[in-house]
C-alpha cells in the first residue's frame, strides 16, 4: 500500500484538496447519522405501533402479547428464573448444545467436502445420496434422536450437527471445487505431495466459502438445538418457549425469543471476528467497505 | 540412470547434472475427447530437442498447442503418443527439478511474498532456517527486499512477476518452463523483466523452454526458436540464434542489424501460420 501512498499523497497537500476532503469527511458523517435516525426511528415506530395497538384495545394483548409485557417478563424471567431451574441455566443449555452440534457439523462438514471435493470418484459414488439425505426435512429427524436417544442433551446436539453438517459440506465442497488450476498446478510442479496441496492450497482457498457458510449454519444450529427441546426436553429455551406456549403467555415467547437472538447476534459477531482474522489477505472489496 | 536426482553438488556431479537438463520431445502427439466426443487433435508428431542450459523459444500461432507441450513436459500431462525424455529419462509423472512460470498468477493469495517463495523448499523439507534464509536471497536477487510480509494483491504486476520468478528459481530447476509468463505486462514492465530473466538465467543456467507470442522476445532471449504450425501443432522449423551471450539490455539488442534479420526470417517463416490460424477464427465466428 505504502509503496503508492509517495505518489497519491502529495498532491494532497495543497489547500483544495484538505478542503475537499473535510467536505467529504463531513458529508460522510452526515450520512452516518441519517442513516442511525432512520434505524432508530422505524423502531419507535414498530414497537411503539405495537404497544398503542394493544393499549388501545385494536390488537388483543392476550394473544399477540405487547413490548411492555415482554420487558417485564424478560426480567421476571432473568429474576425469578423458570419452573425448571434458573434462566442462566436454560440460557446455557441450549448454547450448550447449539455450540457442540454447531462444532460438530462444521468439522465433519468441512471434512467430508474436501475429501469428495478432492476426489471425483468419490463425488459420484456418494453424490445422489447426500442429494437424497439433503431433501429429507432433517428436522423431522429430531423426532428420531428422542426416540433413540432420550430427553438429555444428546438429540438436541446430533440435530444441530445434521443441519450445520449440509450447509457447511455443500459450501466447501464448492469451495475445493473452484480451487484455482494453475495455483495447483504450479503447487504440484514444485514438488507438493497430495496433503500438502491439501494443506497449503485446497483448505485455504475453500476457507472463504467455509467461513461464509459459517455465519448462516450458527442459525441453524440455535434453530436444530431449540426444535429439539420443543420436541422433549429438560431444560433449555425451548422448553421455555414451549411452556411459556401451553400458559398462553405470548410475552414469554418473545422473550426467549429477544434472549435466542441476542446469542445468535453475538455468535455472528465472534464469526466475523473469525473471519477477519483468517482472511485477512483477502483485498478489502468494495462492497465491505460501503455495507454496514 | 543414476543421474537422474543429482543436482549438481559438487564439481565433479556438474557433469550429470548438466545432462540430466536435456529435454527431448519425440513423435509427441496429445488428443483430446471433446465434449461433443470427437477426437480433437492438439498436437501431431512434435519433435525437438533442447540442450542442456539452452534457452529455447516457442512460438507459434493461438491454439497450436504450445502449452499443451510444456504440460507435458512437466508431467501435468501425459502424451496419446511420442514420449518426452528429460535426462534420458522419459517423464512419468511431475518431472524432478522442473519450475514453471504461468502467464497468470499461480500465487498463493493467502500467503505472503515470503511464505510464495519459501513453498518449494517447504515441500521439499527443507530445513526451516536454511529455507527462510534461501527465500530471502531470492528475493533479494529480484529487488524485493522489504516487501516479505506483503500480500501478493497488495504488488503491482511487475512484482508479481518478481515473487513468482523467485519461487520458480529457488529450487534451483534443471528446467525452467515458462508460458508466456511476461504476456499480461506492459511493454516497459516486461522488457525490465526480460532482461532481468536473462541475468537470473545467467547465473544457475537451467535450460528453459519459453512460450511466446512477441517474437522480438523470443529472439533477444533465447538461443533457440522453435516455430509451430497452427492447429495441429507440429515444429515447421527451428532456427538458432547466434546473437553473441551475454546480450545484455533486451530494448537495446532488437536494433542489431543480426536479429533484425533473424527476426524477419522467423516471422516470414510463421506469418503463413498465423494468417491460416486467424482465417479459421474469423471464419468459424462468422
Amino acid at each position: 500500500m505504502s509503496t503508492t501512498s509517495a505518489v497519491s499523497t502529495a498532491p494532497a497537500a495543497n489547500g483544495s484538496q484538505v478542503s475537499a476532503a473535510a467536505a467529504a469527511r463531513s458529508a460522510v458523517r452526515r450520512r452516518t447519522a441519517l442513516v442511525w435516525a432512520g434505524r432508530i426511528g422505524l423502531a419507535v415506530f414498530v414497537l411503539g405501533g405495537w404497544q398503542a395497538f394493544t393499549a388501545w384495545g385494536i390488537v388483543d394483548p392476550f394473544f399477540f402479547g405487547q413490548p411492555s409485557g415482554i420487558a417485564k417478563r424478560l426480567v421476571d424471567l432473568f429474576r425469578h428464573g423458570t419452573e425448571f431451574g434458573s434462566f442462566y441455566s436454560n440460557i446455557w443449555t441450549t448454547i450448550q448444545e447449539a455450540l457442540v452440534g454447531f462444532a460438530l457439523g462444521a468439522v465433519t462438514g468441512v471434512v467430508f467436502g474436501v475429501a469428495l471435493g478432492q476426489s471425483r470418484f468419490l463425488a459420484d459414488v456418494l453424490g445422489p445420496y447426500i442429494k437424497m439425505v439433503n431433501a429429507i426435512p432433517r428436522i423431522v429427524l429430531g423426532s428420531i434422536f428422542i426416540v433413540a436417544f432420550g430427553i438429555g442433551v444428546l438429540p438436541k446436539i446430533l440435530l444441530a450437527a445434521v443441519l450445520v453438517f449440509f450447509i457447511v459440506f455443500f459450501n466447501a465442497f464448492q469451495g475445493v471445487r473452484e480451487v484455482d488450476r494453475n495455483i495447483l498446478a504450479n503447487t504440484r510442479v514444485l514438488g507438493a505431495s497430495q496433503l500438502q496441496i491439501i494443506r497449503h492450497v485446497t483448505v485455504p482457498s475453500a476457507l472463504t466459502w467455509i467461513i461464509a457458510s459459517l455465519h448462516s449454519a450458527f442459525g441453524f444450529a440455535i434453530v436444530g438445538a431449540l426444535v429439539g427441546e420443543v420436541l422433549g426436553a429438560q431444560s433449555g429455551l425451548g422448553l421455555v418457549i414451549k411452556t411459556a406456549q401451553n400458559n398462553f403467555d405470548p410475552n414469554g415467547v418473545f422473550a426467549t425469543m429477544l434472549v435466542i437472538s441476542v446469542i445468535v447476534l453475538g455468535a455472528e459477531w465472534l464469526i466475523g471476528k473469525l473471519e477477519h482474522r483468517l482472511l485477512s489477505w483477502r483485498p478489502p472489496a468494495p462492497s465491505e467497505a460501503n455495507s454496514l | 540412470m543414476a543421474s537422474r536426482n543429482d543436482v549438481a553438488t559438487s564439481p565433479g556431479a556438474e557433469k550429470i547434472g548438466r545432462d540430466s537438463a536435456r529435454v527431448e520431445i519425440s513423435g509427441l502427439t496429445k488428443r483430446f475427447l471433446t465434449p461433443a466426443g470427437e477426437v480433437f487433435t492438439a498436437l501431431q508428431d512434435v519433435s525437438f530437442t533442447v540442450e542442456p542450459g539452452q534457452f529455447c523459444a516457442v512460438v507459434g500461432p493461438t491454439g497450436c498447442g504450445k502449452s499443451t507441450t510444456l504440460s507435458m513436459v512437466s508431467g501435468l500431462d501425459r502424451p496419446s503418443e511420442g514420449s518426452v525424455k528429460v535426462g534420458g529419462r522419459e517423464v512419468d509423472g511431475v518431472t524432478d527439478g522442473v519450475s514453471f512460470m504461468f502467464q497468470t498468477d499461480a500465487l498463493l493469495p493467502w500467503k505472503t511474498v515470503l511464505g510464495n517463495v519459501l513453498m518449494g523448499p517447504v515441500f521439499r523439507r527443507v530445513p526451516k532456517q536454511k529455507a527462510q534464509a534461501s527465500a530471502r536471497d531470492w528475493l533479494r536477487r529480484v529487488g524485493l527486499t522489504g516487501f516479505e510480509d506483503r500480500y501478493p494483491h497488495q504488488l503491482s504486476g511487475g512484482m508479481r512477476k518478481r515473487v513468482a520468478m523467485a519461487a520458480a528459481l529457488i529450487n534451483e530447476p534443471k528446467i525452467l518452463i515458462m508460458d508466456e509468463p511476461f504476456g499480461a505486462l506492459d511493454v516497459q514492465t516486461k522488457a525490465i523483466m526480460s532482461t532481468e530473466l536473462l541475468g537470473l538465467w545467467e547465473q544457475i543456467r537451467p535450460s528453459v523452454i519459453f512460450i511466446t507470442h512477441d517474437l522480438d522476445e523470443a529472439v533477444a532471449l533465447a538461443d533457440r526458436v522453435v516455430v509451430m504450425t497452427s492447429s495441429p501443432g507440429s515444429v515447421k522449423a527451428v532456427f538458432d540464434i547466434d546473437l553473441p551471450r551475454p546480450r545484455g539490455a533486451v530494448q537495446e539488442i532488437r536494433f542489431q542489424p543480426r536479429f533484425i534479420e533473424l527476426q524477419h526470417q522467423i516471422w516470414d517463416c510463421l506469418r503463413e501460420e498465423v494468417e491460416r490460424a486467424y482465417a479459421r477464427t474469423a471464419g468459424g465466428t462468422a
